[in-house]
């Protein structure tokens, strides 16, 4: 792709990237940076293409070792945050429990 | 690449936008983290199955062995480690974001466009950098080396001229298109990691693990560019803008500016804590009282505010907590918890302990609704938490945390410290409550202390 393209795609994801996160509560702060970093864990297809084409051993270990710390990143990444947002399902039952109470009061919008 | 290999990327780019959106509102975090696993996954299987891919089994070998490694690791973590596991995972994936650029520049040895080759030598810089700073501060968080901040005279000259030489070379690499001057460049990138986090404060470690994710996301979204593939700049670029975004949320919460994070152990003004003032209040008095004593305070009060911090986490005490709380309101007391947004090593840390001791959420408040019940409360019991009950915040203008918005326990009729010893806090600053007459300290690890209280509030 021309560099034009490559940099129109740049330009958007970033803007979509903030407005994405524009508002968020501090509560999620630290599964929302787990979950981003699990995201860039993508890198591991980049590692796995250089891989599939390398030829020689140092480019092939180079690619290897890349694809084996990016796997890392991803999937740990990943398995982190649901860890990390599976204690909060208790309390999403206990305000779907207080919302179900108060069921005459106007619901606040999410 | 095919049409097929395309369509799939682009699925995978729409998956994380959605994860992304889903994990910043409660309700559908969860979601939104296996939308984006989803995502993921898709994209490495429609790559591995590429028709003319070359090594596959040793791909697929590799895939396993990080997969074997980390899985594990993120499952049997404990809960208060999380925040060096990020961390880490975080300094992997800055790792293998540079060793992918490396890896095309040395085969191609000559890009065929400058703007390629200044992506490698960007990818080289940016992606060492997170790589070492993300290891020094899981070594920081994981405590193998002093949380406070590494202050060597004329750090500051020296880092300055190892990042000067890392871009030098790095612009002579492009210059020459020549390999040795890319290596390095890259060994001197990956000693400004180093030398850009030891100045880092304890307390501001979080928001450098954030900036650093954000580095990731542009090293991979740079790799992208390299290799000609949409979804890595899509996915590097989402992840460093919103990075990005993230660090001033996080920065903002702590009420102090990003420069002053990054920057301020330089100074000498800020992330430091000041050791001076800590010899000189080193033989002031405290009181200190036993477990008798603290649970008749309790036990006979109207209103007890608990305030948590790391000193709860890293005892694992959230269940006895829960017990003794359980216990005071068997007996009539009102209590609650006033959770501030950055207690313990990581924002949000607090909430996910207490949920997972099944702590009603009726009882947690956030800084903003619990700073008016102080006054109404009659003892605030603060649970191994420090720099974020401390006044000095509020009234002390010269402060290294002044302006950091905190929890008013000094305004409840009683504290009660517990602690494990005098030490101060994370961000290594002393506390003028601690020597307050209407406070009480209680020494010892936060569990053994909660136990002691709930056998002495049992047996009154």
């Amino acid at each position: 792709m021309n560099n034009i393209g490559l940099l129109t795609i740049f330009m958007l994801s970033m803007f979509v990237g903030f407005e994405v996160i524009s508002k968020v509560s501090a509560v999620l702060h630290t599964p929302l940076m787990s979950g981003a970093n699990a995201i860039h864990g993508v890198i591991l297809v980049g590692a796995i293409l250089i891989t599939g084409t390398a030829t020689g051993a140092v480019q092939i270990t180079l690619g290897l070792v890349a694809v084996v710390l990016a796997t890392a990143n991803m999937v740990g990444g990943f398995v982190v945050t649901d860890r990390m947002l599976e204690m909060f399902k208790g309390r999403g039952k206990a305000k779907a429990a207080v919302a179900a109470k108060d069921a005459t009061d106007e619901r606040p919008a999410t | 690449m095919s049409t097929a290999t395309q369509s799939a990327y682009l699925v995978t780019a729409l998956c994380f936008i959605l994860a992304l959106k889903g994990l910043s509102s409660p309700k559908t975090a969860r979601n939104g983290n296996l939308i984006g696993a989803f995502g993921a996954a898709i994209a490495v299987v429609v790559t591995v199955g590429q028709r003319h891919l070359g090594h596959r089994p040793l791909i697929i070998g590799a895939i396993v062995v990080g997969a074997v490694v980390a899985v594990p690791a993120a499952r049997m973590v404990k809960m208060t480690a999380i925040p060096q596991m990020v961390a880490l995972f975080n300094g992997v994936g800055g790792g293998a974001a540079m060793l992918v650029a490396l890896d095309e520049y040395v085969r191609l040895h000559r890009l065929d466009s400058t703007a390629a080759s200044i992506a490698v030598a960007f990818t080289a810089i940016v992606g060492s950098v997170s790589f070492t700073g993300s290891l020094i501060t899981f070594a920081k968080l994981q405590e193998l080396m002093t949380g406070r901040p590494i202050l060597v005279p004329g750090a500051q000259f020296v880092t300055s001229l190892v990042g000067l030489g890392a871009v030098g070379c790095g612009i002579a690499a492009v210059a020459a298109s020549s390999v040795p001057l890319l290596v390095i460049c890259t060994a001197l990138s990956l000693a400004l990691g180093v030398l850009f986090v030891l100045p880092v404060g304890g307390a501001d470690v979080p928001v450098v693990i954030s900036l650093l994710n954000a580095f990731t996301g542009l090293t991979v979204a740079a790799s992208g560019y390299v290799l000609d593939n949409t979804l890595l700049i899509v996915a590097g670029t989402l992840v460093g803008a919103s990075g990005t975004m993230l660090t001033q949320l996080m920065a903002h919460a702590m009420g102090r500016p990003i420069t002053g994070v990054l920057f301020g152990a330089f100074s000498g003004s800020s992330t430091a804590g000041s050791t001076a003032e800590l010899t000189s209040s080193a033989d002031r008095g405290v009181r200190s009282a036993g477990a008798d004593d603290i649970a008749i305070l309790l036990a006979y009060a109207r209103k007890v505010a608990i305030v948590p911090g790391y000193g709860l986490a890293v005892a694992q005490a959230q269940h006895t907590c829960r017990e003794l709380v359980d216990l005071l309101e068997s007996r009539g007391v009102q209590v609650f918890y006033a959770i501030h947004p950055v207690a313990g090593r990581m924002p949000g840390h607090m909430n996910v302990l207490l949920a997972e001791a099944n702590v009603p959420y009726e009882q947690l408040k956030e800084m903003d609704d619990a700073n008016p019940e102080f006054s109404s409360t009659d003892v605030a019991v603060v649970v191994g938490a420090n720099d974020v009950v401390n006044p000095a915040a509020r009234d002390s203008v010269g402060s290294p945390i002044y302006g950091m918005p905190i929890l008013n326990v000094d305004e409840a009729t009683n504290v009660v410290f517990m602690k494990r010893s005098m030490r101060p806090g994370f961000a290594g600053i002393d506390n003028e409550l601690l020597y307050h007459p209407k406070t009480t300290l209680f020494f010892g690890d936060a569990k053994d202390s909660l136990s002691k209280l709930v056998a002495a509030v049992k047996a009154l």
